[in-house]
């Protein structure tokens, strides 16, 4: 792409991003609203955030969405990996029925995994004896998760060199030394990637919570659309906000991270070359 | 290999954790999940009401006077309170739905009969208010909170006098208007509107309804539940039916607000506390209702929701401390109580009728 | 142990929570709630034709705005100086990390009667407009929300194409638009299909949107599985076919899709 946009490009992005950012834009300032208006600017506070740091069932559900999200990220991650290598070395004739099963959780439609899911833990619930709630949640994370983490990892399994492989091999490891030395090493971005998005799917989730959590157990999102249909409060911008900034301040750290060790290695090289 | 089997045996066991974890009592929001030692969770009660009809401080008040924790859920409407019931996996102590619903949980065995030897505060429960229809011989429910429904408007957008229920199907309002978003309130509504019984089994008549309810679609701005708070006070929308006593809390916020019973009639409603079947902690389940009844319980659940208390005593010292236009709101005086009609439970193939038109009503125009 | 065998306990996780659980919705949708076989809740489908219509209208009018307005954000984004490129995308995708409900929510008080749009055409003595509660707040939630996912997947096709090739098109003559159709536009096909795939499905089976922006005017399919299952009208049964005929309408769509998505690619000859 060898010409760079011009005014009208830009002109055009500044639009798209005053889109995207002018909602969120509106619910930062409100976060700061003397009353509880959500559109008449009345004045600045802080009690919204007071309330929010008081509310005893915003607080609960945001430590069950964490909790949750951890535990269905770290064992989807696990889970996700040791079925990637499982595919990868299977023949084809396996692989690619089984990899399109792995899709069905990606392809579907959120509602229908939801409905599913809840289908098959109340049928479960009624001979095992057991209820919705924490678990289910939990199992039904872990499932929507694991094809993400399997995506992330493919990829970086085709990448390795075959030989690389069977010269460890040859060398005298076994293959579960090959494992352990040579694939996990290879595919660690892979693996990095998914624990990240699973995380992410996990904490973002709405319908599908909704469904398999029975009504006995809030996740943070389920507590926002409780929230919404009731008397609106702007306890939920003060959410927003920090939400919004927590994840814009990690991005940057990130960012400035990556620069700084760029320069670094930059710099390193310049002082190699003389 | 060994590493593996490790690693494999360590997934399935954290799976089997899950499961198990969810075989016993499931830990409510909050709850830390490590903690599932049983002593400290058999003594639960879990909850599931009406959005803003409690005051949330008795819940601590009980928590410290019983040693139970009270694990507290709010449900939309009765119907969605059912459909989470019938679905299954729900998990449910006391349940508090209204009249009809009690009805048809009591015809379908959805309920426990509750022992009232663990419940001496029903005798401070108003005699009227005993051994309803919706449960003649009172052995499954005890009344909680009564009210009546009744139109709820804007007076600086609508400066007329509202006094029927035809308000809410007048285009002059369009865009204005709001509706409730349940079958049995919604078709009620418009039933009283039409001169017509609200428990009507004549098909026609329901149909009829119906036709109105078509029509005033398109002059609705939404199907709302608790969300009315929220688009009444800001002046989103002018004018909505409602329950009665949820209008003091409306005008506190926006004086502008009136309040008025139609003159077509308005349904009366009682929401009573029950335990439905499946319920593992009946004995907590019975406190919590004998709890709830107490004479001071009642009184701040009173003062903080502002709808009439099945309890008698408290009823009464409610009153005193209401204005005139309060007590009319929340109490109903003898001639307007003849105006009122109660909800019955409705034979199954009109519950049908219902279903079918009501998501007609929604989806399909 | 082979390695080939370390999918195992995941297959049996996958037949367990994904194969069973559709199952049972089949299971679900070809009987009666006492447990007998019937077709009924199929052929009394005939009256929720109306919510399918308007479902999937919806969703082909969202995924259709989200091309027309993410391919150009692709198209100049591929363009920028590399470091203005990070930043530009991570611009894009940071509202994704904030919950739907709340990116969805913050529309509400923009588009209410009283709301921020209707202040400020007030104030410019403007006539003020009814959108919330109807079909257009509703498609506009979903391009907010669901745009980021259309523009990744294109950005992420134009970004990889040669320049050389580019540059061989030009040197033979094509001017830009020439190349712009004969060249971008193919070439960046596998990336509006994943993108269509990506908008489409969510869009679909929306059903917070509708009720946020929607106060229950905009009944969507989603809505009308809800409602089956933990809403007004009981039936799961009936909830259960309907998930199943708008699974399968999905699956045949996205079928078709990558199947005329192949053929085009094969016409550029690569």
């Amino acid at each position: 792409m060898s010409k760079k946009p011009g005014f009208f490009g830009r002109f055009y992005m500044g639009f798209i991003l005053f889109f995207l950012y002018a909602p969120i834009f509106v619910l930062i300032v409100f976060s700061f609203n003397s009353t509880r208006s959500r559109t008449v600017w009345t004045g600045f506070s802080l009690q919204w955030y007071q309330r929010l740091f008081s509310d005893g069932t915003i607080l609960d559900a945001f430590y069950t969405t964490l909790i949750i999200a951890a535990l269905a990220a770290v064992i989807s991650t696990v889970a996700g990996t040791i079925a990637a290598v499982g595919f990868y070395n299977m023949r084809s004739r396996w692989r690619i029925p089984l990899t399109q099963i792995n899709n069905i959780p990606m392809m579907n439609a959120d509602i229908v995994t939801g409905v599913s899911l809840s289908l098959l833990f109340v049928s479960l619930g009624s001979v095992l004896q057991f209820r919705l709630g924490f678990g289910t949640l939990l199992l039904a994370h872990i499932t929507f998760c694991i094809p993400y983490v399997v995506l992330a990892i493919m990829p970086k399994l085709r990448q390795i060199d075959r030989n690389l492989v069977d010269a460890a091999c040859d060398l005298g490891c076994t293959w579960m030394k090959a494992f352990w030395k040579v694939i996990i090493p290879e595919i660690r971005p892979g693996i990095i990637n998914g624990l990240i998005i699973a995380f992410t799917l996990s904490i973002d989730d709405f319908v599908i919570s909704y469904f398999t959590a029975g009504g006995n157990i809030m996740t943070l999102p389920m507590q926002i659309f409780a929230m919404t249909r009731r008397r609106i409060s702007p306890e939920i911008n003060a959410l927003s906000t920090i939400l919004f900034m927590s994840v814009l301040i990690l991005l940057i750290i990130i960012n400035v991270r990556d620069v700084k060790q760029e320069e670094k290695l930059k710099k390193r090289a310049a002082a190699l070359n003389q | 290999m060994r590493k593996t089997t490790i690693v494999t045996a360590l997934v399935c066991l954290l799976l089997l954790a899950a499961l198990t974890g969810c075989g016993q009592e499931t830990p409510a929001a909050g709850e830390d999940p490590t903690n599932g030692g049983a002593p400290a969770q058999a003594q639960v009660v879990h909850v599931h009401n009406w959005g803003y009809f409690i005051d949330r401080d008795v819940l601590g008040i009980f928590e410290e006077e019983y040693g139970i924790r009270v694990i507290y859920h709010e449900f939309v409407n009765n119907e969605t309170l059912y459909a989470a019931l019938q679905l299954g996996g729900m998990i449910a102590d006391v349940i508090i739905p209204s009249d009809y619903m009690i009805a048809r949980m009591i015809e379908e065995e959805m309920l426990y009969e509750l022992n009232f030897s663990n419940i001496p505060n029903y005798t401070l429960i108003d005699p009227r208010f005993r051994s309803l229809a919706f449960d003649p011989e009172n052995r499954f429910s005890v009344a909680y909170k009564v009210g009546t429904t009744g139109l709820i408007y804007n007076s600086a957008m609508i400066p007329y006098e509202i006094t029927s229920w035809s308000a809410l199907f007048d285009e002059r309002f369009a865009g204005q208007i709001l509706m409730f978003n349940n079958p049995r309130d919604a078709f009620a509504v418009a039933l009283q509107y039409l001169g017509y019984d609200i428990n009507t089994i004549n098909e026609d008549e329901i149909q009829e309804a119906f036709e109105l309810l078509m029509e005033q679609r398109s002059i609705l701005q939404a199907y709302v539940m608790d969300e009315i708070f929220d688009k009444l006070e800001s002046g989103e929308a002018w004018i909505g039916p409602w329950y009665a006593p949820d209008f003091l809390t409306m005008y506190a916020h926006n004086p502008d607000l009136r309040f008025v019973r139609p003159a077509e009639g308005t349904n009366f409603f009682v929401n009573a506390m029950v335990v439905p079947r499946g319920s593992e902690n009946r004995t907590n389940a019975e406190k919590f209702i004998n709890f709830m009844v107490r004479t001071d319980i009642a009184l701040m659940n009173m003062r903080a929701i502002k709808y009439a208390s099945a309890s008698y005593d408290a009823a009464v010292i409610f009153a005193e401390e209401l204005n005139d236009l309060e007590r009319d709101v929340v109490f109903v005086g003898p001639e307007e109580y003849a105006l009122t009609e109660v909800f019955y439970h409705l034979p199954s193939h009109i519950l049908e009728l219902y279903d079918r038109l009501w998501i007609q009503l929604r989806g399909l125009s | 142990m082979k390695p080939k065998y370390f999918s195992i306990p995941y297959v049996g996780w996958m037949a367990m929570f994904v194969v069973a659980p559709i199952i049972i919705v089949f299971v679900y949708a070809f009987t009666t709630p006492g447990g007998e076989f019937t077709l009924r809740n199929f052929s009394d489908m005939g009256i929720f034709m109306p919510v399918f219509f308007r479902s999937f209208r919806l969703a082909f009018i969202a995924t259709l705005l989200c091309i027309a307005l993410g391919y150009p954000v692709a198209y100049i984004l591929a363009r920028e100086a590399s470091r203005v490129q990070l930043v530009l995308f991570m611009l894009i995708m940071l509202p994704l990390w904030m919950n739907f409900l709340l990116r969805t929510y913050a529309w509400m008080s923009i588009l209410e009667n009283t709301g921020l749009l209707n202040q400020f055409l007030s104030f410019l003595g403007l006539p003020t407009v009814r959108i919330i509660n109807t079909q257009t707040a509703v498609v506009i939630g979903m391009v907010y929300n669901f745009l980021p996912f259309m523009i990744l997947p294109i950005y992420s096709v134009i970004v990889k194409i040669d320049k050389n090739l580019l540059e061989a098109a030009h040197d033979l003559g094509a001017n830009s638009f020439l190349v712009f159709r004969k060249l971008i536009v193919p070439l960046s096909l596998p990336g509006i299909l994943s993108g269509v795939t990506m908008v489409f499905v969510p869009a679909v089976s929306a059903f917070v949107i509708t009720q946020l922006l929607g106060g229950g005017m905009v009944f969507l399919l989603g809505d009308l599985i809800e409602m089956q299952f933990l809403g007004t009208a009981h039936n799961p049964q009936v909830g259960s076919a309907i998930s199943i005929l708008m699974m399968l309408i999905v699956i045949a769509f996205v079928i078709l899709m990558n199947k005329f998505g192949s053929g085009e690619e094969k016409a550029v000859g690569l």
